[in-house]
């Protein structure tokens, strides 16, 4: 971004000054970081921001990737492709593996999201991990919305949202004891349209499904799912082919495309700035549980 | 491209904070639709007949059972002119931890007082937090003037006693103005209601709030974060570079410009200010960058650069006054971490100065500090930090106090007698 010559930052220049000062404590401050990365927007734009703060040296934290076998081929090449392109060390910790050696079992519903915290608390405890770069937004969710952006897990990987500690000015408190580990949020201030609005302004690149594009889907529970191997037609329902982009991208059974014309960053800010719906009600299954879906996935060790 | 300005709500638990929330960011149209839906279910559900809009930033489970905010909300929002980033802040006297978090970083205090109740202890308790951690700005909502018939003598009486409570903590002009957060009255337009009204709604009061300090007007602070050298780079030109990385907390750094790095006191000058492959001219608070220096001297995580022409002067012994956050109380001869900027040091509580009485609001004489006290500490640390008085430099004058056995954040700490600060001003 160039800068204005006014002293006061624009709203995109303030929050990546802030989630670069965040980034750069974690490297200060930990023994082994770790930056959770999917391919999704949120995930890239963190990435891009761990390279901005140590530009030009490299980025000195591993990347680890939950992946629940049911992620779009796309965005796994897409990953693949990032992390060479930096340089970086690729942990995956593979919800299939667990599943093939029974130490998960199928949901009867087929979403895995709710399995990824398993495997990623698995990782982290192998890797002895400290601290957790995860690209959570408080305006996704309102579990997420209470969070802070330095989030103390205990030994178990549970989150304590009665019990967090107090967060005060820019002074982040790292502090932990054997075993405990931290999660941290740099991009906790931003919203989905900043984050877009980012995009554009760095020319940030992304997996293709984020853009308009044909695909088969079925329109299940008010949502379109993508019609593939991991996902196929349940009896009764009719597949069609729609020009659709995604919002967020997830596990294929359970993330939604939304209809979509938008194909360039532009259409997106300007689809983005006139939603009336938000990005996980517009798209994920398993927010839809119940009213706390989130908070009880994050009390047990979710992202 | 707008500008941020940061909020906080504080007020007495059902002063109606979280209805005011949800109104401003219903009114504001910042609550889609399927949000809105969400709280509609459950307050049908509830047997309530209209939508309780406390449930739109009420998130956890326990806050849903019992009606109340346990912890700091952030919501988001937008209008033509600004973007805001609001704390939604609880108002029961054992979450007051959880309203230092989210007024530390707020631009502005928004404080509801139930019109039919007053000034309450939480009131004052939370407008004491305000003055202490010097937000700029407060707003204080009278809220429910709805259900004293929008009388203007009972909202006159509310607003001149909280007024005159904020003057007695220093803060000579607060703004106030009645609302109806349920009715929507004065939260985002003008009612009609309130004719002998005739200031601005509280979000057209919003929008107008300056957020920002003056850099210009402020000396260079640079805590150094860490030190940025690429030595396996692949990029020949990189080899020998040597950068320091932070955030600048006041003032402005330009290329050219003597600076003296603290604790050690040797000085040198800027020759480089880098934005991740961009070289700028100059950076100003809040930017993070990365710094280049003409002569190779030791610095490293945890020193100041500060302007050569007035650097703040070094300390190993700090008087604070602290906002006690934990559950134990605090006594002299109490071993403990402090953080201040990017350093942490070992500190010593010697002595309890005095406690903050809220009705009385002076200093009493106090052997412990409670959860959620304000009082005055004497520290003797382990190492000369440059502290400066936080009345003077919000950003370089804080602290926090942290336990070194399990890393819990004891304090918010604020360099110098802020106290008598206020009670003087």
């Amino acid at each position: 971004m160039t800068l204005t010559p006014s002293r006061e930052l624009t709203q995109l220049q303030w929050l990546e000054s802030e989630s670069i000062h965040i980034i750069r404590e974690v490297a200060a401050e930990f023994e082994r970081p770790v930056i959770l990365f999917s391919g999704g927007k949120d995930s890239v734009v963190m990435l891009h921001l761990v390279v901005k703060a140590f530009w030009p040296a490299k980025v000195p934290f591993a990347v680890l990737h939950v992946d629940t076998g049911h992620n779009f081929p796309e965005v796994l090449r897409f990953r693949d492709d990032t992390v060479e392109r930096l340089g970086l060390r690729l942990e995956v910790a593979s919800v299939q593996d667990y599943i093939d050696d029974g130490r998960l079992r199928e949901r009867a519903d087929g979403t895995r999201n709710p399995l990824q915290t398993q495997p990623l608390l698995d990782a982290i405890a192998e890797h002895r991990f400290d601290a957790v770069f995860g690209g959570g937004r408080r305006d996704e969710e309102k579990a997420r919305a209470k969070e802070r952006v330095f989030s103390l897990r205990d030994e178990f990987g549970q989150w304590d949202p009665r019990n967090q500690r107090p967060e005060l000015w820019n002074l982040y408190n790292g502090r932990h004891t054997p075993g405990q580990h931290v999660r941290v949020f740099p991009l906790s201030n931003w919203t989905e349209l900043d984050i877009w609005q980012y995009i554009g302004a760095e020319k940030i690149e992304l997996p293709p499904l984020y853009y308009a594009h044909d695909r088969e889907v079925v329109e299940r529970d008010g949502m379109l799912l993508a019609v593939g191997p991991y996902s196929p037609a349940r009896e009764g329902e009719t597949v069609t082919t729609r020009r659709v982009r995604y919002r967020t991208v997830g596990d294929m059974s359970c993330t939604g495309a939304v209809d979509s014309s938008a194909s360039t960053v532009e259409d997106v800010i300007a689809e983005v700035a006139a939603t009336r719906i938000t990005e996980r009600g517009a798209t994920r299954a398993d927010d839809r549980i119940s009213e706390a879906a989130m908070e009880d996935r994050k009390k047990e060790g979710y992202f | 491209m707008s500008t941020l300005l940061r909020l906080a709500t504080a007020g007495s638990v059902d002063d109606g904070k979280s209805t005011l929330v949800g109104r401003l960011l219903y009114d504001s149209k910042s609550v889609l639709a399927d949000q809105f839906d969400a709280v509609e279910r459950v307050s049908r559900d509830r047997g309530l007949t209209s939508a309780d809009l406390a449930l739109l930033t009420d998130g956890l489970r326990s806050e849903r059972e019992q009606g109340i905010t346990i912890d700091v909300a952030y919501r988001y929002f937008a209008t033509a002119h600004r973007t805001f980033i609001l704390a939604d802040c609880p108002g029961h006297v054992q979450y007051t931890r959880n309203t230092v978090t989210g007024a530390s970083t707020a631009d502005v205090v928004v404080l509801l007082v139930d019109v039919r109740k007053g000034l309450q202890e939480q009131t004052r308790r939370h407008l004491a937090v305000a003055s202490l951690l010097r937000v700029p700005h407060v707003v204080v909502v009278v809220n429910k003037i709805d259900l004293v018939d929008y009388e203007q003598a009972t909202y006159a009486r509310v607003s001149e006693e909280v007024t005159a409570a904020a003057r007695s903590l220093g803060m000579p002009d607060v703004q106030t103005l009645p609302v109806s957060a349920l009715e929507g009255d004065n939260v985002v337009t003008r009612s009609q209601h309130t004719p002998w009204y005739d200031g601005p709604s509280l979000l057209e009061l919003l929008e107008g709030l300056s957020s920002k300090g003056d850099p210009d007007a402020e000396p260079l602070r640079f805590p150094v974060q860490l030190v940025i050298r690429p030595q396996s780079a692949a990029d020949e030109r990189f080899r020998d570079y040597r950068g320091y990385a932070g955030q600048v907390a006041s003032g402005v750094v330009r290329v050219g410009d003597p600076i003296a790095v603290l604790p050690s006191g040797r000085s040198t000058t800027v020759v480089g200010i880098d934005q991740a492959g961009q070289e700028l001219d100059e950076a100003f608070a809040p930017q993070s960058v990365t710094l280049r220096l003409a002569d190779d001297i030791d610095i490293s995580r945890g020193d100041l650069i500060a302007g050569a022409a007035e650097p703040p002067e070094l300390t190993q012994d700090v008087d604070g006054t602290i906002a006690w956050l934990a559950d134990h109380a605090l006594r002299p001869g109490a071993k403990v971490l402090l953080k201040h900027g990017t350093r942490t040091v070992q500190a010593l509580v010697r002595t309890i100065s005095g406690r903050l009485d809220l009705d009385a609001t002076e200093l009493r004489p106090a052997d412990t500090l409670d959860l959620n006290d304000i009082g005055h500490v004497k520290l003797r640390l382990a190492a000369p930090i440059p502290a400066e008085p936080y009345v003077r430099a919000r950003s370089t004058g804080a602290f926090l106090l942290i336990d070194a056995h399990d890393g819990t954040t004891l304090a918010a700490g604020m360099v110098g007698d802020a106290l008598l600060a206020t009670a003087t001003v």
